[in-house]
Parts: C-alpha cells; structure tokens; sequence
C-alpha cells in the first residue's frame, strides 16, 4: 500500500507560555523551537507500520517553505521513504481549505491508496483531512485511533468517540483518514537517525509543478482570516473563597457552571 | 624397598597395565577441555572489541585484591568465609591433584621441590586444607539445601532453579577430597600394618581419620581401595575440570582474567565502539547490543564468570523494590543465550532473535538507575552499567524508547534541558538568592575564578532551585568568587548518555565544554552529582572539577564560614550517600565532614546500607520521567532505613536525591517525623542564623 | 444580511443533545429574527419524539428518516446535507466528534467557508462574521474574521454559549425523508465499542476531580468519586495515590505520569508539586482544595478553599447535584 502522509511542523509549546506580541498579529516566535505536529507524528508511525506489515512505501508532505524541511526529514528518518516540500510563494497565507487543494494536487501527482493526516495541530482547526477528502472525492473518517488492513482494499477502522467508546467501521479505499494520539507508539528518532537521511534529497514542488490555480490558494483565497491574538484574562494567584463550606460550595458550583465544569 | 600397595602406575587391570588408563584418562580429559575452550573462545572472537590489554600494574592489583586476597567475599560473611576456605583449599590442594595424575603413569612422582623437609610441610598443608574444604562443602550443602538464602532463588520467569547444579559440584568436590584421602590413608595403614615408618599425619584431618578407619583393614581391601580411590579422582578429577564451561562454575576458570580485565575506573561509560572515536561516530552503521555478538568479549567473559552468587541482584535497588530487573539474570540469560547459540558440539545457531523481545525486556533495562550497587558487590568483577547502556543504545537507535522518555529527551535536544523550558530561564533561580550575594553571569560577559555548573533541575525545579540559592549563599559567604553560565548552560547529558542516547548526549558534551572553556573559569564547583561525574568522567579538556561539599569543607576548615545551630536542641541526622558522588567517586567523607562540623547535629549511619553499599534513591535524570513497574518506590525503602537509624533529618549532596527521599517521606507517611535537605541547605541554615554572609560574591571575599 | 440559517441536531436515546439550545441561543445572536431550521437525522419510533424535542428551539426542523440512519455516519449525511442544502447556507454544528467527520468535507462540497471549534460570536458585518477560536490547548485566543457571502459551516464549542430559552410557538417538523436517496457509502458502520469501566482516558476528560495525598486512605476515595459522578467527571489523582496503589497508574496526573488538558481541574488535597503540575497543560480552570493555605497549588489555582478535603468534597458533590 502506498500511503501519503501530511505534515505541519508546529511551535513545541508543551512547557512554555505562549506569549502574544504587542500589536496582536501573531504569538512571539523568537524563543519558540519547532517540532512536526504530535498527531502527525502519530500517522507516520501508523503509516510506518502498515507499510511494514502489507509492503509499500510512505510519503511524507509537507505545505511550508524551507524552514519546514526539517519535520519531513525527521520523519523520513522515522522510516517514511520519500519526503516532499510543497512551496511556493502562491501558498502563502493559505487557510485550512487552501492547504487542502494543495495537498489535492499532490495526491493526484501520485498514486496513493491511503492518504494519512494528524487529527489535529495546537494551532490548527482539524480541518485538512476533512477537507482534501471532500476535494478528492474520497471516503473520510476522522479521530481514527485503530486501522486494520482487510482483503479487497478494505480498512477495518476504529475512531475514538464521546465518552473514550470506539466506534467501529469498514471504509473503502482509498481515502483519507485523520489519526488521533494513542494509535500506536510511535518510535523514538534521535540526531543520529537524522543525520542518517541528511543527505537524501527531497523533490520540492511548486503551483505549477503541481498544476494548482494560484487563485484558490494563498492569502487572497482566504475564506477564514485570523484577525489577532490575545490572551484572555486570567487572575494571578487563587482566589481564596471564603464562608461556610455551603456558601463556598455555592459560589463554587456558580463558577464551575461558568467554567464548563457544569453543563 | 616396595611399597606396600601395588601403585596405580604398576597396577594392571585383567592383565592390561592400569598406567595405560591412567595416562589416556589425563590426554583425554585435558584434549576435551581444550576443545570446549576453543568453543566458548568463538563467541569472544566474534565479540565487538574491548579495550582492556593496558594499565598492567593497577590489574595486577586488582587480580591480587579481588582474586588472591578474596577482598569482596567477607561483604557477605559466612557465604565470604566459606567462599575463602574453598578457594585456598583448591589453590593448596591443585598441586597435589596434579601430582596425582601424574602418579597414575609415573611411580613414585614427587612434584619437581616437593621433596624434604617442603614437602612434609606441604602434605600437612593440604591435609589441612582438604579437611577445611570439606567441611566447608558439607556447610555449603546444607545451606543449600536447608537454609536456602533468597538470594539463590531463580523466580519462574528467569528459568529453573541452579541448586542440583550446585550440590553435583560440591558433591564432586567431596568425592575429589575423600579419594584423594583415601588414596593415601590406605598406602599408609598398609605400610604401618608392615611396621614401616610412615610420615605423621596431623590428627583430625582426613587421612588421619581414614588412616585410623583402616587400621586393620586386610591387606587385599586395602590394595583394591587404594586403586579404587586413585582411579575416582583420576575420573572425577577430569569430569570436573571438563563439567566446569557448562555452568557457573566455569568461574573457577574465568574469573582470575575476568578480574584482571574487569573495568578500573568507576562512574565511566564506555564508548559507543572501542576504537572509535567520537568524532567518527557517524560511520557506525549501528549502535549499541542489539544480538549477543554485539557484546565485547569483556561482557562475554563476564557472562561466563558469573558465579550465580545472588549478590548483585541482592544489592540491586530495582530488584528490591520490584521494578522487572535482576542483574544476576542478565548475565545468567546471556549465558544460556551463549551456550545454545554455541554449543560444544555441533554448528553454530545464526543469531536469529535480537536481544530486546528475546532474552531481555524493553523494560528491564530502562530499569537500571546505574547506581553501581551490583558492580561494587560482584567479587569477581562483573561490570553491568556498561551493558544496560550499551543495551540502552541498541534500543535508541532502533527507537524503542518509552514514550515517557520521548518527550524529555526531545525537549533536552532542542532546548537543553528535559522540560523544555526556555533557555533565557535558566539563571531565574538567581532571583531569589537574596541580599548579599551576587551570582555572576559569564553569559553576560562578567569573570570569576570558579563556575558552577547547575545543570537541569537545580536550575528549574522551583523546589530545587532552593539548592542553588543556598549553595550561591554558602560560596559568597565563604568567599568563593563564582558565576554561571545561565542561558548557555545546557543539561550536562549525564542521564543523556547512560540512557543510551549517545549522539544527544555528545552535542551537549560539545556545547557545554565549549561554554565553560570560554569562561576562563580555573575550576568548576557542582551541587549536582551527576554534573560532577559528567563533567569529570564523561567530559575532557574542562578545568578541575569538585563537588560542593569539598568547597564548603575547605571552607568551614580555613574557618570561613561562620556557624550557628539551625535550630534549638540537637538533631539527629543521617547522610545519604548519592551513588554518583560515593559508588561512582568515592567521596564519602568530605559531606559526612561538613555535618560533623555544623553545631547542633548528631550524626548516625544507615549500617549496612551506607557508603559503597548505599541504596539508590530511585535515580536522577531522565529516570524522573520513566515509570517501571514497581511493587515499592526506591525512596521509600531509604527513608525507611533512615527511620530506622534513628534519624529525623536525612541529608542529601543531590537534587534528584532530595526529589526522591522528600516524595518517599510522603508516601511513607513520615511527614513531620523525617525531614530531607541538602547538605547545601543545611549548611546555608547554620550561616543565616549566624548572619554569615557578610561578603558579596567576588567583592572583598578572600578567595 | 439575509441568509438561510440551519441547525444539525445530533440526538441519542431520543433524546436532542444538550447542545441544540446553544445552537439556537447562536444562531439568534448572530442572526436576530431569521428562522432557524434544525436538522435531525435518524431512524426509528423516537425520531419524532427527537423532532419535537428540537421544535421547541427551532421554527422548523428538517427531519430525515431512514435506515441507514439509525446511526450516524459521515458519509451517508455529507452528500445529503450537500444536496438539500441551498447555496449560500449557514450551517451550525455543536463540535463534536461527529461534526469533526462531517463539517469540513461539507464546507468544501457547500462551497462554503468553515470555521470550526467557535468559542465566542461577535456578531456580523457586512458579510464577515467575527467569532473567536482558541489555539494552543487555550492558551491565546484569536478572533477569526470568516466571509459569509458563499455560506458557512460553523461549528460551536460546547459550553460557550448559553442556552437559549423555548420558542413561543412549536417548531413546524418537515419531514424531508425522501431526500434521502443513495446511501451506499464508502464508509460502514459496525459497532460501537463501549470503553472499558477501569479503562478511562483522563489525557480526553474536560472536567477532572483530581486526589492527592491528602485523600489519605483508599477508603476514602468514593468522597472524590460521588463528587465526580455529581459534576459527570472522571478522578484522577498524583503520584502518591499511585505509589500507594490506591488508583491504577492510568488515573496519574504529572510528568511521569499522564499529561491531561482538561477544562477545569479539582484539586483535591494535592499540593501541586512540579511533577505533578508539570502533566496539566491547556490552562485549565483549576480550583484547589487543601488544608494547608501555604500548599504551592493554590499559587497556580484560580479559585482556592482552604479546607479538609474529606470534609468539602461532600458538601460540593451536594451542592452539584442540586444544581443539575
């Protein structure tokens, strides 16, 4: 099976605050470090592991412009076989939909029966996989959190629903799928399995190279536009409550309400 | 004049002369022998290489302490002293097996000097010694049997049991010393039966006793004995020596080279492959044991010394509290692995299965804290660290790493250190010294004589960082004229390395080595001791390097510091000793010096459980972030014996010690009774009540 | 402006879901006066229940029976939707894991704008609607800017929105089951695996009654379960409790053990040691209870009560039931 793998390279926010500059236009990247999206990582050890078991190769794309070969390198040396950097300056600004009919266009370069995305990224909206599925005419299931290959270009998935249930289904390939954390345990990759690929070259493709209307790409395309950033209130320190421990709970039973703690 | 028995030499056996028997059963044995040795070398000359053909003098030490003079056997006393019976008795009684053999071809053979007035001391001598071997056999069976110490039990999982093993080797032993007794009480009775004059045989011993028994034996009986002795220990002499490369007892064999080659510098790790460099790595194709050849033949040779002794794994902190880890086994495993893989007939197996899912679990060895207890209780010095990290690098480069270590090991690449905080924080806790003392930056271009090297959690950990605080305080007050390297401080890769993530670990090595150069520093002081074995150990080109309790000694010494008790009454207190500052260093004095001179401490000892036999607290580093499957948390066990020494402060020199025991006290439901601190603490506690710092840091101190 | 606003309406056990009143309350913010159109698909004796249920919120609702969609599949409804929906269409969804499988492959056969995961609506210009969304586990807010003029598919995260009241008048149930045509999707559904009791994910939970030592014995943990059954959370606990094999290590909140973005997380009797803090990522709203007012938990807290955990709990586990 030759699976396609979509990948975003992401700011690694896991134990810093994300800090919003000044004017609002975007969070302060200068002591930010970088790493692949931890649902995308996910599908790559998936990918990784189906192509073990049934044969086949693993692609690992990625929209973004130099400074994003990184990621793709990474999981290349995860054990995907090819890497491609899709770049352009058309693609700039894309929206959730842009990026996927740029994604549409690679599918369509080459012959893929399954296509791989992460459920989500921390600064993403869970909308690709969704999206270049529609664009392909593929069938799409989201939060799969189990994939068994079956006879006659089947899937038995699994998708991780309300309440931790799974729910069970068969789809067709091929088609997109967009796989949630927990699938599988994804292996370690260290300096030295980086550098052991440092030197494979990665094709890097354009708007024309991939027949793509500049057009229904890039910022202008946008349909949905990030106006600013801002951090939302927060108090410092707890408010300590006080009165008797059923006026307190009174008061606390008001604030989880407001807090979705309570619904 | 003839001897009053037919000799074995002069014997014939249904008309065949028995000499002929008697000379094959030696060719055979020792042509046997040769070739089961030439088998379990080929194993050793596939093995990755090994650096060990250097340094002959501190070796021969070794082999002298450890081997001849036995120094680790007493640790464990009765098994010890038996142990030591046993080795002089086979020593002393070797030259008489010897002679014996030859006896069986050659009449009357006296070994070439142990003639005269030598040799009638020496036959008194291994009479002595046979005696003294027997009981001592008899003993050792009965423990065996009767007694059953656990550390000899072999849990289901590690196989069957080794005690039939055990007691056919003692039974052979027996049967060598009562033939060999035999052999010449019946000579003997029948030369007195004759009237002759025979040499005198020291009362109590085993030919004495049988000498007696036979007294008046008739001649025949006598004659069909001494035969009869003679050909059992020709036989049970070269079924021995032949059963030895079969079991553990192949260290009778081994272990005299396992302890001249055994490792000599402790807190050491080995290189990724002997012979390459670090700047070469790059070229290996693979790293660390993944199959059993990747082993070097030290770890091969280990393999076959083990002695199934038990101590490693009795010392062992993770096989004490459960986690799935005996290290005894995994030499043992090894063994078994070897053994299949090679046996003395037949070809050899291909090495089918790797190591990690075959003989050994993913998570026995992440279970390894590295804390040296096995290494340093192994008599005959087997080495273990070494193998977890080099087992540890075959799984990293396979990337079978937890999940748990995946996120903290990727934080320590791209920021430095294993939370993934941001480097321009790594000086925050700076902030909270206080009044009076000024930690320098060398980041900001600011010089000292000293740097202190924080590292990871003393930098970040908000209960850590108190560590620092108090070890700034102590060292300006003592006049030490120090600064840090903040933000371009990046974890010393301690932990890094011996999680086996080795090229992580070398492009920590190169950054920091190259910050600390820059600062023209002439020393470096640590309060962490996996920094200070980092950078002593696992680092090169760095200015001399100590640990804070050696500055904070010199100090109170010089009379620097000025004391007062931290609190009312006397405390009683007891020092834990961090295996990578005692084990792994061998500092155990200086810290437990620094309490002696505080006012209003009393100090006592975990007996037993204290110095090079100190229990690891649970383990530093990255084995805050791995989760084994425990039945008990190591510091919980220690905080338990600090209890029960009496104590109701235990002292630490480690942050990731203090994490450990002050987590432990909670858990141990000891709060209020016991309370953890670091010795820097302790030491900052006498200095605030005597208002002793009254030097800022590089300005008017005497250093 | 003027456009044809819908609502899809998941249901279970006949019952609409709890969302559907938000999903009115929104729709009416943004477009005050326009009649909204619920759609509820399903199969079976309590989808007309499930219709007159959504009535109450809505003017009219859509309902589509079939078969096929007596459990709801993706596949099957995004060709529905994408057929008897007009152009230009605003379509909202409660963010669910079903939205996540259906919406945004709708936007894209809709031709319309998404904008999913919407935790704030401020209102309309021209054709640009102004919401706000969260990124980075919460921790910065943005306000998005989507264009409406070729419609949109918006999905509203639980919670953020009050509920609307009833309609005056019931909502008028057109049933548009012939539409459903052609349901042999690519997709088959087959069971829904119920997760294991003893087998819950607190890494997935937005509400979490978090024990430290404090809880001080195994006997005393139903104090934290009967709150969190009250509040509809999942207990979850620090190191300590695991050591002391009290709960399963999968219930362990920390570096070591699980990291857990929840909505709101009680504290209860933790002290909020580094390790432990260290597993709570997304800004939650934390509240702490402990007996001691110097315990550093309450330094990271919002909301604080300084009291005897095994004596508090109670009252706010009675407090919560009384609320629901």
């Amino acid at each position: 099976m030759n699976i396609l793998v979509c990948v975003k390279r992401v700011p690694d926010t896991a134990e810093n605050e994300i800090e919003v500059r000044p004017d609002g236009t975007d969070i302060r990247r200068e002591d930010l470090v970088y790493s692949v999206n931890e649902w995308d990582n996910y599908a790559v050890e998936e990918a990784i592991q189906i192509a073990e078991r049934t044969g086949g190769t693993v692609t690992v794309a990625t929209v973004g412009s130099a400074d994003d070969e990184e990621v793709v390198r990474r999981e290349m040396a995860m054990g995907a076989q090819q890497g491609l950097m899709l770049t352009d300056p058309a693609f700039e600004g894309s929206d959730g939909r842009g990026i996927a009919e740029i994604l549409r266009a690679a599918v369509a370069r080459g012959s893929y029966d399954l296509v791989l995305c992460g459920a989500q990224a921390d600064d993403g909206a869970g909308q690709v996989g969704g999206m270049l599925a529609a664009l392909l005419d593929w069938p799409y299931a989201s939060l799969v959190n189990r994939i068994e290959v079956l006879e006659g270009k089947k899937l038995r998935i699994g998708r991780e629903i309300e309440g931790g249930n799974q729910e069970l289904s068969e789809i067709e390939l091929p088609c997109v799928l967009s796989i949630q954390t927990g699938i599988n345990e994804p292996r370690y990759v260290g300096i030295r399995g980086i550098r052991k690929v440092a030197s494979v070259e990665i094709p890097v493709l354009g708007a024309a190279d991939l027949g793509i209307d500049s057009a229904r790409v890039g910022r202008a395309a946008c349909r949905v536009r990030k106006l600013d950033y801002f951090v939302p209130p927060a108090g410092a320190g707890a408010e300590i409550l006080q009165g008797s421990p059923e006026e307190i709970a009174a008061r606390l039973v008001d604030l989880l309400k407001a807090k979705g703690g309570l619904k | 004049m003839e001897p009053a028995l037919v000799p074995p030499a002069a014997a014939t056996l249904s008309g065949i002369p028995a000499r002929l028997i008697f000379l094959l059963v030696p060719l055979l044995g020792i042509g046997l022998f040769a070739r089961i040795i030439r088998r379990r070398l080929e194993p050793l000359r596939r093995a990755a290489p090994d650096d060990r053909f250097n340094r002959w003098g501190e070796r021969l030490a070794a082999v002298f302490r450890l081997w001849l003079a036995q120094a680790r056997q007493p640790r464990y006393f009765l098994a010890g002293v038996l142990h030591i019976v046993v080795f002089f008795g086979f020593l002393i009684l070797a030259a008489r097996s010897l002679e014996l053999v030859v006896l069986g071809f050659v009449e009357g053979f006296v070994l070439p000097g142990f003639g005269g007035a030598f040799g009638a001391a020496y036959r008194a001598l291994k009479d002595i010694a046979a005696t003294a071997v027997l009981v001592a056999v008899v003993i050792l069976a009965v423990r065996r049997l009767v007694f059953r110490p656990a550390r000899y039990a072999v849990p289901a999982r590690y196989g069957k049991d080794h005690t039939p093993e055990a007691i056919l080797v003692l039974g052979l032993i027996a049967t060598l010393l009562v033939s060999e007794g035999i052999f010449e009480a019946s000579l003997l009775a029948a030369e007195r039966q004759l009237g002759r004059e025979t040499h005198a045989l020291l009362p109590l011993t085993l030919p004495w006793a049988f000498a007696r028994l036979l007294s008046s034996a008739p001649r025949e009986a006598l004659q069909a004995l001494h035969l009869a002795a003679y050909a059992v220990h020709d036989f049970a002499f070269f079924f021995f020596l032949c059963f030895l490369p079969f079991g553990k007892h192949f260290h009778v064999v081994t272990s005299l080279f396992n302890v001249f080659f055994m490792r000599l510098d402790p807190g050491t790790v080995k290189p990724v492959r002997h012979g390459v460099g670090d700047e070469e790595l790059d070229r290996l194709e693979s790293f660390g044991v993944k199959r059993f050849e990747d082993f070097t033949w030290k770890h091969m040779l280990d393999f076959y010394s083990c002695a199934d002794c038990g101590r490693c794994s009795d010392r062992c902190p993770a096989n004490r509290v459960g986690r799935p880890l005996s290290p005894r086994f995994i030499s043992i495993k090894a063994r078994d692995l070897c053994f299949r893989r090679y046996p003395v007939r037949g070809p050899i197996a291909a090495a089918t299965e790797p190591l990690i899912g075959g003989i050994y679990a993913e998570d026995e060895i992440w279970s390894c804290t590295t804390c040296g207890a096995c290494e340093e209780e192994c008599p005959l010095g087997i080495e273990y660290i070494d193998k977890m990290v080099d087992l540890r690098r075959g799984m990293v480069d396979d990337g079978l790493v937890p999940q748990s270590l995946q996120k903290p090991l990727a934080a320590l690449e791209k920021r430095g250190n294993p939370w993934g905080k941001m480097e321009k924080k790594r000086g925050d806790w700076t902030l909270g010294v206080g009044e009076g003392c000024r930690v320098k930056l060398f980041e900001k271009g600011e010089e000292a004589e000293a740097l202190y090297f924080v590292d990871s959690i003393t930098s970040y950990d908000d209960r850590m960082q108190k560590i620092a605080q108090a070890a700034a305080r102590v060292f300006c007050a003592a006049g030490v004229d120090f600064g840090i390297l903040g933000k371009d401080e990046k974890d010393s890769g301690h932990e890094v390395r011996r999680f086996g993530e080795e090229m992580l670990f070398q492009s920590l090595k190169e950054h920091n080595t190259e910050a600390i150069r820059a600062t023209g520093a002439r020393w470096i002081v640590t309060t962490d001791p996996h920094a200070y074995n980092a950078l002593r150990k696992d680092y090169a080109g760095l200015p001399p390097v100590r640990h804070a309790s050696e500055v904070i000694l010199e100090a109170l010494r010089a009379g620097r510091l000025a004391l007062a008790p931290a609190g009312d009454g006397v405390r009683t207190c007891v020092y834990h000793d961090p295996c990578y500052l005692g084990r792994h260093n061998r500092l155990y004095e200086p810290p437990r010096q620094v309490i002696d001179l505080l006012p209003g401490l009393r100090r006592v000892e975990m007996e037993g459980d204290c110095r090079d036999r100190s229990f690891c607290c649970g383990g530093g580093g990255l084995m805050l972030f791995y989760e084994p499957e425990e039945e008990m948390r190591m510091g919980v066990v220690r905080v338990k014996m600090a209890k029960a020494a009496g104590a109701e402060l235990i002292v630490a020199a480690c942050p990731f010690c203090l994490v450990n025991l002050e987590d432990a006290i909670k858990v141990a439901g000891l709060e209020g009774e016991l309370e953890a601190v670091d010795l820097c603490e302790l030491v900052d506690r006498c200095l605030a009540r005597a208002g002793g710092r009254s030097t800022a840091n590089g300005q008017g101190g005497t250093a | 402006m003027a456009a044809q606003v819908f609502a899809f309406i998941p249901h279970a056990n006949s019952r609409i879901d709890d969302a559907a009143p938000e999903l009115a309350a929104a729709a009416a913010r943004l477009f005050p006066g326009a009649a909204v159109t619920a759609l509820v698909a399903g199969d079976g004796a309590g989808l007309e229940g499930v219709c007159a249920e959504a009535g109450r919120f809505f003017a009219e609702v859509w309902k589509f029976a079939h078969p096929d969609l007596a459990y709801p599949n993706a596949e099957i409804l995004r060709p529905l939707l994408a057929r008897v929906l007009p152009r230009g269409a605003v379509v909202l969804f409660p963010h669910n894991t079903l939205a996540m499988d259906l919406a945004p492959g709708l936007s894209v056969k809709l031709d319309a704008a998404y904008l999913p995961d919407i935790v704030a609506l401020e209102g309309i210009e021209g054709t640009l609607l102004r919401g706000v969304r969260q990124e980075f586990n919460g921790q910065v807010s943005t306000h998005v800017a989507c264009d409406l003029a070729g419609g949109a598919v918006i999905t509203l995260r639980s919670g953020c929105f009050p509920a609307a009241g009833e309609l005056p008048a019931a909502g008028r149930v057109v049933d548009r089951s012939a539409d459903v045509t052609g349901t042999a999707a690519r997709r088959r559904f087959l069971e829904v695996v119920a997760a294991e009791v003893g087998d819950v994910d607190i890494t997935k939970e937005d509400v979490l009654v978090s024990v430290g030592r404090g809880i001080g014995d195994k006997e005393n943990l139903p104090v934290a379960e009967e709150l969190a059954e009250a509040l509809g959370a999942v207990v979850s606990c620090s190191r300590p409790v695991v050591d002391a094999k009290w709960l399963d290590k999968s219930r362990q909140v920390g570096t070591s053990g699980k990291t857990v973005k929840p909505k709101v997380y009680l504290a209860l009797g933790i002290s909020g040691s580094f390790q432990h803090m260290g597993g709570i990522k997304g800004n939650p709203f934390i509240v702490a209870v402990n007996k001691n007012p110097k315990a550093p938990i309450f330094q990271v807290a919002q909301v604080g009560v300084v009291a005897d955990l095994l004596e508090f709990a109670p009252v706010l586990a009675e407090a919560v039931r009384k609320a629901r």
